[in-house]
Parts: C-alpha cells; sequence; structure tokens
C-alpha cells in the first residue's frame, strides 16, 4: 500500500486556519531581517548616484512597493478565478485577504513615486502612461474591496468580485509595458530576466533584499487576514465553537 | 417543431428594448440633458477664452459623453431585473451572452447614439474646426459602443445592490479610462497634424475586444446575481 500526498490537505478553511497562525510569525520575522538588511545595503553600501544624487534612495521602497502591487493583483485574481471556476471557499477567502495589501503597496508606489518625482522631475505628479495605469490600478483594488463590501451573501460577493478582478487584471500587462509602448517620463525597465542590470550591483542587491522583505510582509499580513475573513465567515462551523473551547 | 433560433431570439430581445426605450423616451432625453449641461459647466468654470476651449473640447465633449453613457446604465438590467424577466432570459435556450448582446445594442442605440448625434452641436460650443468634429464624431461613435459594453458588465455586477450608482462609477471608470485617453487623443492628435488613424484604429480594437469578451462576462455576472 502507498501512502498517497493529499494535495489539497489545506484546502478547506479548518485545516488552513492553524497552518496560516503557525506560518505568518515566521513571514513577519523573515520580512523585519530582510528589511533591515536592506535598508542597510540601500542606505550605507550603496553608492551615490551619479545623476541622482542621495535622493534615488527611495527607490528601494518605491520599486518593491510597485513590484508587489503588480504581483498581488495577478495573484488576487488568480485565487478569485480559482474560486469563481471551482467554487472553493478558501480560494475566494484568499483572494479576499490579499486585496487590502495589495491596494496598500499600489499606494506606497503611487506616493514614493511621487516624492521621488518632486526632486527629480520638479513634478509631484505626471500623467505619463505607468503613473496613470499604477492610478487605474488603485482603483480597481479598491473597487473590488467595494463591490465585496456592499454585497452581503458572501458567496455572491466572492463571484462578483472574482468577475470584476478578473477584468482588471488586463491591466496589469499594460502597467509593466507602459514603458515600452509609449513615450514616459518614467524611466524604463532597468531589470531584466534575459539581460544584465544597468544598474549598480549594490544597488541591485539592496532593491532585491526590499523586495524580499515587501513580499514576506505581503504573504504575513494576508495569512493574518484570512484567518480573520475565515473566523468572520465559517463562524457558525463545529471546528470554530472547538477553538473557543479548547482557548478556556 | 424548434423553437426560436437565436436571431429571432436577438431580434425579440432588442425590439422589446428599443419599444420600452421609445415609449419612455424621458429616459433617454434626460440622459441627453445630461450630456449637454456637464459639456456646458465647463466653459463656465474655466472661463471663455475660445484658445483654452479649443484645446479642452474634445476631452469635456468625451468626459461628458462618458458620465452620461454611465448614469444610463443603471437602466439596462434594473426593470427586467425587477419584474423576474431578467430570470427568464438566463433560463432560456439561446446563450445567454448573445442576448446580452442584444440588450445592450439596443441600450446603445437609445443612450449612446443620441450622445453622438449631439456632440458635434457641443464641439460648436468649443469652437471646433469641422475636421476635429469628425474626428470627434468618429472617435464617439467607435467608444460609445465600448462604454456600453464595458458598463454593462458593471451594471450586472451591481444589480440590486444598495450603493448602486456609485458603485458601479467605481467599477466601470477605471475599466473605461483606455477608451477615453484614445478617444479625446484622437481629436488632439488631428489637431496637432499627427492625424488621427492610430488612435480611431485603437478604438475599433477596443471596440472588438469588447465585442467579444464583454457579453460573456456580462451573462456570468447576470447569472451570478440572479441564483
Amino acid at each position: 500500500m502507498t501512502a498517497k500526498i493529499n494535495w489539497f490537505k489545506y484546502s478547506s478553511p479548518s485545516t488552513f486556519y492553524p497552518l496560516a497562525g503557525r506560518l505568518a510569525p515566521w513571514f513577519f520575522v523573515a520580512a523585519a531581517l530582510f528589511a533591515v538588511a536592506g535598508i542597510y545595503v540601500g542606505f550605507f553600501v550603496a553608492p551615490t548616484d551619479a545623476q541622482q544624487g542621495e535622493a534615488y534612495r527611495i527607490i528601494f521602497i518605491h520599486v518593491a512597493s510597485a513590484w508587489m502591487s503588480m504581483f498581488l493583483y495577478v495573484i488576487m485574481a488568480f485565487w478569485a478565478g480559482v474560486g469563481l471556476a471551482f467554487n472553493t471557499r478558501l480560494s475566494s477567502m484568499m483572494a479576499s485577504a490579499v486585496a487590502p495589501t495589495g491596494a496598500l503597496m499600489t499606494f506606497i508606489a503611487l506616493w514614493t513615486g511621487a516624492l521621488w518625482g518632486k526632486p527629480m522631475w520638479g513634478a509631484w505628479w505626471v500623467w505619463d502612461a505607468r503613473l496613470t495605469s499604477e492610478l487605474i490600478l488603485l482603483f480597481l483594488y479598491l473597487g473590488f474591496m467595494s463591490l465585496q463590501a456592499a454585497i452581503d451573501d458572501a458567496r455572491r460577493a466572492d463571484k462578483a468580485g472574482a468577475v470584476i478582478a478578473l477584468v482588471g487584471v488586463v491591466n496589469v500587462p499594460i502597467i509593466y509595458f507602459s514603458v515600452q509602448w509609449w513615450n514616459t517620463l518614467h524611466q524604463g525597465a532597468s531589470v531584466s530576466l534575459t539581460r544584465s542590470p544597468s544598474m549598480a550591483a549594490t544597488m541591485l542587491v539592496g532593491m532585491l533584499l526590499m523586495a524580499l522583505a515587501f513580499w514576506m510582509y505581503s504573504i504575513a499580513a494576508t495569512l493574518l487576514r484570512a484567518r480573520c475573513i475565515i473566523l468572520d465567515r465559517e463562524r457558525n462551523s463545529e471546528w470554530i465553537g472547538q477553538l473557543q473551547e479548547s482557548r478556556q | 417543431m424548434s423553437g426560436p433560433g437565436l436571431l429571432d431570439a436577438v431580434r425579440c430581445v432588442a425590439g422589446r428594448d428599443l419599444l420600452a426605450a421609445l415609449r419612455r423616451r424621458s429616459d433617454v432625453v434626460t440622459t441627453l440633458i445630461f450630456f449637454v449641461i456637464v459639456a456646458s459647466l465647463f466653459p463656465l468654470g474655466v472661463g471663455p477664452e475660445t484658445a483654452v476651449l479649443r484645446m479642452m473640447g474634445p476631452g469635456v465633449v468625451w468626459v461628458a459623453a462618458l458620465l452620461a453613457s454611465m448614469l444610463a446604465l443603471g437602466r439596462l438590467f434594473a426593470s427586467d431585473y425587477a419584474d423576474g424577466t431578467l430570470e427568464q432570459l438566463t433560463l432560456a435556450p439561446q446563450p445567454l451572452g448573445m442576448l446580452v448582446l442584444a440588450k445592450v445594442a439596443a441600450h446603445w442605440l437609445a443612450s449612446g447614439l443620441p450622445l453622438v448625434i449631439v456632440a458635434p452641436l457641443l464641439g460648436f460650443q468649443f469652437d471646433l474646426g469641422t475636421d476635429a468634429l469628425l474626428i470627434l464624431l468618429a472617435s464617439l461613435l467607435l467608444g460609445t459602443p465600448t462604454l456600453s459594453l464595458i458598463g454593462a458588465i458593471g451594471a450586472a455586477l451591481t444589480l440590486g445592490l444598495r450603493g448602486g450608482g456609485a458603485l458601479l462609477s467605481l467599477l466601470v471608470l477605471p475599466l473605461y479610462v483606455p477608451v477615453l485617453i484614445f478617444g479625446a487623443g484622437a481629436v488632439e492628435a488631428g489637431a496637432a497634424g499627427l492625424g488621427a488613424a492610430a488612435h480611431l484604429s485603437l478604438l475599433g480594437a477596443l471596440l472588438l475586444i469588447a465585442l467579444v469578451f464583454a457579453p460573456w462576462a456580462t451573462a456570468v455576472a447576470l447569472r451570478i446575481a440572479v441564483e
């Protein structure tokens, strides 16, 4: 008799809840460690930029949050799509859990971009393709969250949110390729999977460390939020009742 | 005996909606009046200097058309949802996507096409030349059906919800932005001497993409709303 792996063991809210509770602190710790390393490299090791001076160092937050904002939207759309297609509750709960963190990342990206733009370009905001499409991404996140908030029935909210998330996912490639397709003030991609990066190695290291820090934070925040959503949605189920008893 | 075919069903749904719109002309006219008033507010707000108005004219007319089109969306499915017709449509043997396409087409003929026809008059208010007016007409002709199609998705998702119109705007306006950018951009490109062909082609592409995908997404959203 061979033991088979149950790939779907954690697809149930009752098994995922304790797993998320065990994993989240580790991701927070990882986020803190990466952030410390990244900020150290970013502020003390990376050299002064030849053209931009010291103000460029906001890149270490701006790029990481912008990457996460796009990545988290795709993840949100993925889980929402899985929930819509397979009618699984936990998938939709994950999508709802990711949304606020994604919106936060977009907000941070827009604001740090503005703080960088003022000394660099002389303007807090320009209506070029990348900034506009990132702003649209924020509206898409907020639209997703508002739609789910406006629907009382949780299952209808899941499915309706899935439709709007999937319709909006077309915006993410637009953001990514906007600097190639249009003449934009925002600089083009310095980091690519196929070419060597066009920036100093220490700057790249700092940026990647901060990106990992934001990623770990996003995972930790999503896991905790998913736990809250599970508690809220499944409050009438037996396993939560047992949870309460075992606490006391 | 075979039941009504696809074309019969489409003709029936579209005809019914058009007839209803003709009988309740006030709905159509209100949208049109809103369009004219909004477009007239901008010169009152920014001052009557002709050069400024000529520059912002296409954008203002486009935004006003967009807002008017969005206001009209609430009517697309609401009455059918209220009296149960929508549920019967979802149960019909014909593909729901095609029936949705019929409804959106009728809705556009009743709400979008009047906007396109009146737009040149508003263009005169902004002192746009004949060439600019023609490009504006073409861009609205290509753009307003796209707005109706994309808006139908939002209208289907927000059926029967509190927060109604504002929530619909929040969902649908981010998706409208590409159409607005290329639509207003077409007129500006024409005025700058670059030719509007590129922008109009992209508008056409958006229309084709919307024609293919929006009815399907709307049908999915309708089934979610009705069940």
